[in-house]
């Protein structure tokens, strides 16, 4: 079983695992149909980027829309920011997989808004202006805030960004086989042109009527799933569990486990926890990461100072709340239903994180794969995921050009004097400069193991982040010092917990699995339980972690026996039928050796990870536990070892200007 | 009105922001804690409390599928209280003190 491979730290499309589909999932036949939705999707995108245009000449209209949008309006264009591909086809892919564990996702991302809500959303409004940076510099040295600041925007965001973008190129080939290299380069094209000529005001709409599709395509979706049992909650739980194909998923899963359990058992278990996250003490580190990296997300900050004031941006939250949280409800019956009416085995054959199940079941739902509806079903939940992906990138790059031209080119380099021509151009060239980095590492990052990198993205904001944020907006000792330390220690910390974690390919373990699915392997002895040796070993491998026990197993024979076996046998088969289903085998079994194969040809002579080691040292696959208080500890430790006058003199007026919203950057004039 | 004609030393230890400030925070806090403490109970109730969260309770629904989907009405009862409290008294107080920043000295 290959599914430790796609254990990733967050759900998103993992592109090492992808099973390959020839040609995409559209035939040819209907591959105009595709192409029509997906351009009217571009094209619609294309005129509010040329409407926007029109409207963007000042820096507050390319970073913040002129703080001209609505909480409404907001609350949409954040959760078009938010449901990113990971969350959209990578939990209903993990729900269609795992079932019950899938979901436990959902409920983390829609927590973590409470946090922006109560302490984040508000007062970075009323005393910031474009990005991090000039929240920070507000009471700390500007200089040395902006610069730190901006640093983290880049990072946080080209972890994001390259995720979506291989994520993007890899959903793009596996629906309509389109070449990875084209697809990324158009996300890339069109990113740019949203963000380069529309600023704020087209990323803003690109990002609300993406989500709106989203959100309309989830509804259909459900409604046509759960139609047949009457809308009945039960009723379509009951026939999840009564269903063959996830019964045979979960056996697969459980593994020798399954043999004492009646079939209602194994449908029942997948509504049960423990599928898919087995380690506790991973899942509160994620949970961690979750509930307080959102609300240190450059890309999400920012949208806060597209509206006119605070309780515009209480309301936006309040929106995005009710927005996110509903369609992370639908998840449920959208991977349930995956699972149902299209069968998890299936899912796993287009690829294995799950990734498609959303679209699939759109085709499925539509009347097919031979029928118009259902390729026009499929294309337009793909456009949608497109869409999703290219207003998201669009997001990351306004955040990370922001940082690049106002915080340190304006702000650091020219000292704040910049004419008002000068700073749109500088946010116009850093985007294009961005752009094209993004285009470039997302070709470069073809068939890489990107799964880790929206994990390290959370894990970097949730740990350098938010203390520096947190703690300058309400603790009177914070200085310069602090924020430094800790936004540099936080996020090195949790980046380097996360290059020596299992998210990471280790060849041997991708050696010795190849070599169990070609050769097979021996009977083992069955292992008793093994008890921890401290805390400290269920985080770090220098001694005993707590490990089940482990039941003997039978020697299992390799793919390559397997398929001599088989051919020796279909040569006397007389029955159609059965020779049938014998080379449908016979072809999965050559796959599985093929990819066997590639994986030893790959990692030959490697036996270290790229950071050298041969194993994972940290067991966990979140860094938060760890880094998220040590980042909090060093904004402490290092503003109580510095002395900065300004911070402290700056206390009562950042104090009252965040609670009051006196002085706040106001609209501009329409 | 420029930037330096506040007094906000004295805009800080004026009772009427003090008031807002000590209310905002103690509520502020409690949701704050509320919520996580509510979150952090589904991992550890999964990992450690499996049987109970295995519970059938209507037809295949569960203990476990109940209680994430409680966790969703919670965020949003959470949001929709702070949204009115802020809303109705926050923003009144800070109202106040807002008109009456450029007299406090």
């Amino acid at each position: 079983m290959n599914f430790k491979q796609i254990l990733s730290s967050l759900p998103l499309l993992a592109a090492s695992s992808l099973a390959f589909a020839e040609g995409g999932a559209v035939a040819d036949e209907w591959k105009w149909l595709t192409f029509l939705v997906f351009g009217g999707i571009i094209a619609l995108t294309m005129y509010i980027t040329f409407w926007a245009s029109k409207r963007v000449h000042s820096t507050t209209e390319f970073y913040a829309a002129g703080r001209s949008i609505s909480g409404a309006q907001n609350g949409w264009a954040i959760a078009g920011d938010y449901l990113s591909a990971a969350s959209f086809l990578g939990i209903a892919g993990l729900i269609s997989l795992f079932g019950y564990d899938g979901f436990m996702y959902s409920v983390g991302f829609l927590v973590a808004y409470i946090t922006v809500l109560l302490v984040i959303a508000e007062p970075c409004r009323n005393i910031g202006k474009y990005t991090l940076g000039d929240i920070l510099a507000f009471r700390n040295n500007p200089k040395a805030s902006k610069t730190i600041a901006a640093i983290s925007t880049i990072t946080v965001s080209i972890f994001y960004l390259t995720a979506q973008m291989v994520g993007g190129g890899v959903l793009i080939k596996t629906l309509i086989g389109i070449d990875y290299e084209v697809s990324v380069i158009g996300v890339g094209i069109l990113m740019l042109a949203y963000v380069v000529f529309g600023g704020m005001v087209a990323t803003t709409w690109v990002q609300i009527v993406k989500a709106i599709l989203l959100v309309i395509a989830s509804l259909v979706l459900v409604a046509l799933v759960w139609a047949p049992y009457g809308f009945s909650l039960p009723g379509f739980l009951d026939g999840v569990v009564h269903n063959d194909g996830i019964q045979k998923q979960v056996a697969k899963l459980i593994g020798n486990a399954a043999a004492n359990m009646t079939p209602e058992e194994l449908g029942q278990r997948f509504l049960e926890p423990g599928l898919f996250l087995k380690n506790p003490i991973d899942q509160i580190s994620l949970g961690m990461a979750l509930v307080l990296g959102t609300a240190g997300l450059p890309h999400i900050l920012m949208r806060f100072f597209t509206v006119p004031n605070a309780k515009e941006a209480r309301k936006s939250v309040v929106w995005a709340m009710a927005i996110i949280g509903g369609f992370y409800v639908l998840t449920l019956f959208l991977g349930m239903g995956a699972a149902l009416n299209v069968g998890p085995a299936n899912i796993i054959a287009l690829d294995k994180g799950g990734n498609m199940a959303a679209p699939i079941l759109a085709q499925y739902l539509g009347g097919g794969a031979d029928s118009m509806m259902g390729n026009f079903f499929l294309a337009f939940v793909a456009a949608v995921a497109f869409a999703t992906i290219v207003a998201v990138v669009a997001g990351l790059v306004l955040a990370s050009a922001s940082a690049m031209a106002h915080d340190i080119y304006v702000g650091v380099i020219r000292g704040n004097h910049a004419s008002a021509e000068e700073q749109v151009k500088a946010a116009r060239i850093s985007s294009v400069i961005v752009g094209i980095v993004a285009i470039v590492i997302g070709i470069a990052a073809k068939g890489q193991n990107v799964a880790h990198l929206v994990g390290m993205a959370f894990a970097v904001a949730a740990s350098g982040n938010l203390p520096a944020v947190f703690l300058t907006l309400y603790w009177k000792r914070c200085n310069t010092g602090g924020i430094v330390l800790g936004m540099l220690v936080g996020s090195f910390s949790a980046i380097g917990l996360v290059m020596m974690s299992p998210n990471l390919t280790y060849p041997q373990a991708v050696i010795k699995e190849a070599k169990a699915v070609l050769e097979g392997t021996p009977a083992k002895e069955a292992v008793a339980a093994k008890e921890s040796a401290g805390f400290v070993c269920e985080l770090f491998a220098v001694c005993q972690n707590k490990e089940g026990a482990k039941p003997a197993t039978e020697a299992k024979p390799g793919a390559i026996e397997k398929l001599a076996k088989l051919n020796a046998s279909m040569a006397t088969m007389a029955d159609p039928a059965a020779l049938e289903k014998a080379k449908k085998d016979a072809g999965k079994l050559e796959k599985e050796i093929k990819k066997a194969q590639d994986d030893l040809k790959k990692f030959e002579g490697q036996t270290t990870s790229i950071v050298g080691l041969e194993k994972p040292f940290f067991r966990l696959k979140n860094p938060g536990i760890l880094s998220i208080p040590l980042g909090f500890l060093c904004v402490i430790v290092g503003s109580l070892l510095f002395r900065d006058k300004r911070a402290e003199e700056m206390w009562d007026e950042l104090y009252v200007r965040q609670n009051t919203g006196i002085h706040a950057e106001g609209a501009t004039a329409h | 009105m420029s930037k330096s004609e506040m007094n906000w030393a004295a805009i800080d230890a004026d009772p009427r922001f003090q008031a807002l400030h000590a209310k905002k925070t103690r509520f502020l806090w409690g949701l704050m804690i509320l919520s996580m403490a509510y979150y952090f109970l589904l991992p550890i109730g999964t990992a450690y409390y499996a049987d109970f969260f295995k519970t059938t309770i209507w037809g295949p629904f569960n203990v476990g599928l109940l209680f994430a989907l409680s966790q969703f009405v919670v965020a949003w009862v959470i949001a929709a209280v702070y949204a009115k409290r802020a809303n109705t008294e926050f923003d009144a107080m800070a109202q106040e003190i807002i008109n009456d920043a450029h007299n406090i000295k």
